[in-house]
């Protein structure tokens, strides 16, 4: 799969210098570093919240009372949408996954294909986390031009100040970053579209934004559990 | 654009049309797994949600852990299979998983050591509490 990564090299040439000792290009290793940090930043987020809610557990909301609303319908049903985004983002975060794939063969028709379904998958998350701020913010009414009743950032009708807050913290950082991801898949698309990938000779640039992708998936995936489940 | 003095790691990536057919096939495996975890997670959160179940019993906590242990399988394929770690070599494997771990691990230990002393002193002193 990773080719050279897989290869046997000499300890003596692997880091004699002229050559990466990771076998990975300058980009590649860079987006990592960033990954690193950027997944800091979320780690501070969640422990964040963890110790808040550690130490109130006794005032902190029941979030299956809070977000049990799907879109169409009035039923009581707790934490679907949100499983229902979870399984979006990782099915976006598959068609990355066969963008890449199809990168790897030059096969610049599937790549295309690939990362369109991706922009559409990020964009339907991103569709589905307006809609989840919207019922939170409009409250227990579900009225949002009631203003008596609405959750922001200085007034919580669901508990303790800090759930709002975190809420609107950890899932607007999360959102930002899909944003962010969407339209770097939106420019590779483009490109790839144009043919520059097919001149450069490879599809490199798609893995790293791939990267970026599975990410933001990855985060996803802990802030379902630790917001929501737990 | 070929260059003689940058080595292209990307060109080593390429693989044949059979191969390809293979790790396909790895990925719809992987997202087989991925889809059913979350559905359990789903299931369990909501048969044995906190609406239904004493939060201070031994019992959530059994499926606290359950879910933490689930996310980490989760997250374990996502980023040795979704972002290829798993075929990078050791070194950069290590270089990037080891440091975040025990940063996360310390960060969690200092701030569920603190969270518990606070919520003693608010019972210790919970006339001067609020």
């Amino acid at each position: 799969m990773a080719g050279e990564a897989t290869q046997v090299i000499d300890q003596k040439e692997l880091w004699g210098g002229g050559r990466s000792p990771f076998s990975v290009s300058y980009g590649k290793m860079m987006m990592w570093f960033f990954l690193i940090s950027d997944a800091l930043t979320f780690g501070g987020f969640l422990t964040a919240l963890g110790f808040q809610r550690h130490h109130l557990v006794a005032e902190w909301p029941i979030t299956e009372e809070i977000f049990f609303h799907f879109p169409g319908t009035h039923a009581h049903l707790p934490l679907l949408y949100v499983a229902l985004m979870t399984f979006i983002l990782i099915v976006s975060s598959v068609t990355m996954v066969l963008a890449v794939e199809a990168g790897h063969r030059m096969d610049q028709k599937s790549v295309i294909k690939w990362m369109a379904f991706t922009v559409v998958g990020g964009a339907i998350f991103l569709g589905s986390q307006a809609w989840e701020w919207y019922t939170f913010i409009a409250g227990p009414d579900g009225l949002i031009s009631t203003w008596g009743d609405n959750a922001t950032l200085a007034r919580n009708p669901y508990g303790p100040q800090l759930y709002a807050n975190f809420f609107f913290f950890i899932t607007g950082f999360h959102g930002s970053h899909v944003l962010s991801g969407v339209i770097l898949n939106l420019l590779v698309l483009i490109r790839a579209y144009q043919g520059w990938y097919e001149k450069r000779g490879h599809y490199e640039m798609v893995e790293k934004v791939g990267l970026y992708w599975h990410f933001v998936d990855l985060v996803w995936v802990f802030v379902f559990t630790f917001f929501y489940l737990i | 654009m070929e260059r003689d003095d940058i080595i292209e790691y990307s060109l080593h990536a390429h693989h044949s049309e059979e191969d390809g057919k293979r790790i396909r096939k790895n990925i719809f495996k992987v997202t087989a797994i991925l889809s059913i975890i979350t559905a359990l997670e789903v299931a369990m959160g909501i048969i044995w949600g906190k609406a239904h179940i004493d939060v201070n019993g031994a019992g959530w906590m059994s499926i606290k852990i359950a879910f933490i242990l689930l996310t980490l399988v989760k997250a374990g394929y996502i980023i040795m299979v979704f972002m290829h770690l798993g075929d990078e070599r050791k070194g950069l494997r290590y270089t990037i998983l080891l440091p975040y771990a025990i940063f996360i691990i310390y960060l969690f230990f200092i701030l569920y050591q603190e969270s518990t002393f606070l919520q003693y002193l608010k019972d210790a002193f919970s006339w001067v509490w609020s």
